[in-house]
């Protein structure tokens, strides 16, 4: 008697990872006309109930630091919108001797846009020309004007503020009206003037007007914990539910990818992925495949996706994929302000971010090392939280009257200063598949091997001395924890920890040293896409977020355009 | 119950049911976030109430951390100090969840008693202010332990409990409004600096 087999669902497209990346190819896929599944490791996001804007630290018994105050003084307190965190409980990752990595991974729909500062800068032309320019790493595929055509799409759609500038480093774009600045950024600017330092308003995918059915931003400046509203950019609030709106768009939370299965005819047919509720193996069956999983998750999964056909990995016949992994170069130091003591109390929220930053200004002459940094300020009179006057009960001592005096005349008068250069790619710096250690998915772990190289140590060290001048020229006590040596010379930080991770399957125009294509379309298999940063060649300095969209978005229209001439 | 209260959730859906027609993005109209804002605090908010029961201190342990709170951040003419502003509730609950803050501070406050019994025969508590000054002074300040290492493990519990009291007043009600921090609403703009005084 012949058996029935029932053929299962076949998606036109499987997206795995919710993110930037995500999020994108399922806005522009499904509107165009494909049947897209997506897949995110993480439980749904509902603002209603895990967004705590507005909400007072004394609102929260444990004031935002969670049980045992284990949140004083990380990344993410009670308050921040629930995004990911640097260790996963049974989701390990290891680093092998002698590095030092950190892996900021998110399990939740939006992934990591939902507490992503917004920062939403262009590449400039030259970033795209880099080996060309200084000989050192890469070029890429493609070039800005290839580019630009989708930034203007994305910053269309999401809404940045900013202005234009003309500054070469720093591309224009489709800019809201930035907001005005505070008093710490006045002050600043005011010392940069003073030193022909570029300090001009900061490009942030938050909303000064209403755009596209949103509202326009009210200043409460919490966008880290994410917004009712959506005045601020997420893919949760902002790419997904257009998505869902073509009816096109199916959603499975919770689902682990471990692999994507190969056909016979070495096209890629499924991903085996574990449904993590029922702690059981499931498969999704497509045509085609976009990874978005984040740059070193994508490159996890391609890696343990071995077959016969791919013995080291799928779509790595080049070996390239986990290489060339690089971080943006961070380095960090502060200030005390005498006159900001002399400020009446005043509203200084503004938007969740900096209102003014300094783009790369020392592009044309000659400096210690290659590539450049721009610089990230903040501070001022901020809704005070667990572990801000740590630093002005150690340098008061003592107790009493004089104590609760001190900290309030100096609330509000320190600005942090952080530096985010590019790092340019090292034979030393990469992550493989760990051969010990497996999550309790049975999926094994990445293993991440770590150097920084003598440019970015030279760079920090410029991060610093400029610190310093910036301070000292409008009148302020340079303060810096940064020592020549030791682990983080210059403070530098470690590898991962301004999670701008990269590289790990780059495009390039020769399969022998790259994976993907210049639309992001595996070489070795054209239905495989991969979509986030992992496709990145360089790392220039501009936080990675918008170019990830714009990749995904031009990746997206191409995989639209294969599939209307029947190519998928 | 004659009436029903209106859920947050009801709200919601109604505000977002008015955004979803004009929008296929699940948002609220700006006009009307600001209740949304307020109805989810107000359901958010944690209710405290009656007399707090230490989690961890001992009740005479606890009474010497209220005081030595208070001594740390005391009332002025401008606030209340730290124990109107519930920072011995706040570090009383922490410590109970974690063993390192049970060493520092439960271990600390062991310390201080045991220093005053050798010092005056009695424990902090049943010193007199000016023995409790002397003390505090002695512990209050880096330089007395590198002159007298026998004081360093108290100038190290010391300089916790001075940062966790900090935490407690500055993120209270009335410590925020002591330090005049006035954000956390909503704006229709951002109106920018008032004048900046020179350097």
């Amino acid at each position: 008697m012949a058996q029935v087999v029932r053929s299962p669902k076949v998606y036109d497209v499987c997206i795995i990872g919710s993110g930037a990346a995500g999020g994108t190819a399922a806005k522009v896929l499904t509107e165009g006309g494909l049947n897209v599944v997506m897949l995110e490791a993480g439980p749904p996001l509902n603002p209603e109930k895990d967004f705590k804007e507005h909400m007072w630290p004394y609102q929260l018994p444990h004031r935002g630091v969670g049980v045992g105050g284990e949140h004083r003084h990380e990344l993410n307190d009670e308050f921040i919108a629930p995004n990911g965190a640097w260790e996963i409980e049974g989701e390990p990752y290891t680093a092998a001797a002698g590095s030092q990595f950190r892996w900021f991974r998110s399990r939740i729909v939006g992934g990591r846009t939902n507490h992503w500062g917004r920062i939403a800068l262009r590449f400039a032309p030259v970033d795209f020309r880099s080996r060309s320019t200084d000989g050192m790493g890469d070029d890429w595929p493609i070039t800005y004007e290839e580019v630009s055509p989708y930034y203007d799409k994305v910053e269309s759609y999401i809404g940045v503020f900013g202005s234009k500038e003309n500054i070469p480093s720093a591309p224009d774009g489709i800019f809201l009206p930035p907001p005005p600045p505070r008093c710490t950024e006045t002050i600043i600017k005011k010392a940069c003037d003073k030193l022909n330092i570029p300090c001009v308003p900061s490009r942030l995918a938050i909303l000064t007007r209403p755009l596209n059915g949103r509202a326009a931003c009210h200043y409460c400046a919490q966008c880290g914990r994410g917004c009712l509203t959506a005045s601020n950019f997420s893919s949760s609030q902002v790419m997904i539910p257009p998505a869902q709106a073509t009816g096109r768009f199916t959603l499975i939370t919770g689902a682990m990818a471990r692999e994507i299965v190969v056909g016979k005819d070495g096209k890629a047919e499924a991903v085996a992925y574990i449904d993590k509720a029922m702690r059981s193996e499931k498969r999704v069956h497509a045509r085609a495949f976009m990874v978005a999983a984040s740059a070193c998750e994508s490159a996890r999964l391609l890696l343990n996706s071995r077959s016969t056909l791919f013995p080291d990995g799928l779509a790595n016949s080049s070996g390239a994929v986990g290489r060339y992994l690089t971080d943006s170069v961070g380095s960090s130091a502060g200030g005390y302000f005498p006159q900001l003591e002399k400020m009446p109390p005043h509203n200084h929220d503004g938007v969740g971010g900096m209102h003014l930053y300094m783009p790369w200004w020392k592009y044309d002459r000659k400096n210690d090392f290659l590539r450049g940094y721009h610089i990230e300020f903040g501070g001022g009179r901020d809704m005070p939280g667990v572990g801000d006057f740590d630093r002005l009960c150690e340098e008061h001592e003592g107790y009493g009257a004089s104590l609760k005096q001190h900290c309030r005349s100096r609330y509000g008068t320190y600005i942090g200063f952080s530096g985010r250069g590019e790092m340019i790619p090292n034979e030393h710096s990469y992550c493989d598949i760990d051969p010990d250690t497996v999550d309790q998915w049975g999926i094994p772990v990445l293993r991440f091997h770590w150097q920084w190289s003598e440019n970015e140590i030279n760079m920090a060290k410029d991060m610093q001395e400029t610190f310093r001048s910036i301070v000292e020229a409008a009148g302020g006590t340079f303060i810096s924890k940064a020592k020549p040596e030791g682990r983080h010379p210059y403070g530098i930080e470690d590898g991962g920890v301004i999670i701008h991770e990269l590289g790990t399957a780059r495009m390039g125009s020769n399969p022998k040293t790259s994976v993907l294509n210049k639309y992001c379309q595996a070489h070795d298999v054209n239905n495989v896409f991969v979509t986030d940063a992992a496709a990145f060649v360089t790392n220039p300095d501009k936080n990675p977020t918008l170019t990830i969209m714009a990749l995904s978005w031009r990746a997206s229209e191409y995989l639209l355009d294969q599939a209307r001439k029947g190519s998928l | 119950m004659a009436t029903k209260s209106i859920s947050r959730r009801d709200i919601l859906k109604t505000l977002t049911m008015g955004a979803m027609a004009g929008s296929v993005l699940r948002v609220i109209p700006a006009q009307a976030a600001e209740y949304a804002h307020h109805m989810v605090a107000a359901e958010k908010a944690a209710t405290t109430t009656g007399v707090y029961t230490p989690k961890f201190f001992s009740p005479q342990q606890y009474k010497t951390l209220q005081t030595l709170c208070q001594a740390i951040i005391p009332v002025d003419t401008d606030s209340g100090g730290a124990k109107e502003a519930g920072a011995p509730e706040f570090i009383d609950l922490l410590t109970s969840e974690n063993p390192k803050y049970q060493l520092k501070l439960g271990g600390g406050l062991m310390w201080l008693d045991a220093q005053c019994t050798d010092r005056y025969g009695k424990a902090y508590l049943d010193c007199s202010p000016a023995q409790q000054k002397e003390i505090l002074d002695l512990i209050a300040y880096c330089k007395n332990a590198e002159k007298d290492p026998g004081l360093s493990q108290g100038v190290e519990f010391f300089a916790f409990l001075r940062e966790m009291t900090a935490d407690g007043f500055f993120t209270s009600e009335i410590g925020i409004k002591y330090l005049g921090y006035v954000g956390n609403t909503y704006l229709l703009t951002f109106p920018g600096c008032p004048s900046v005084p020179e350097a």
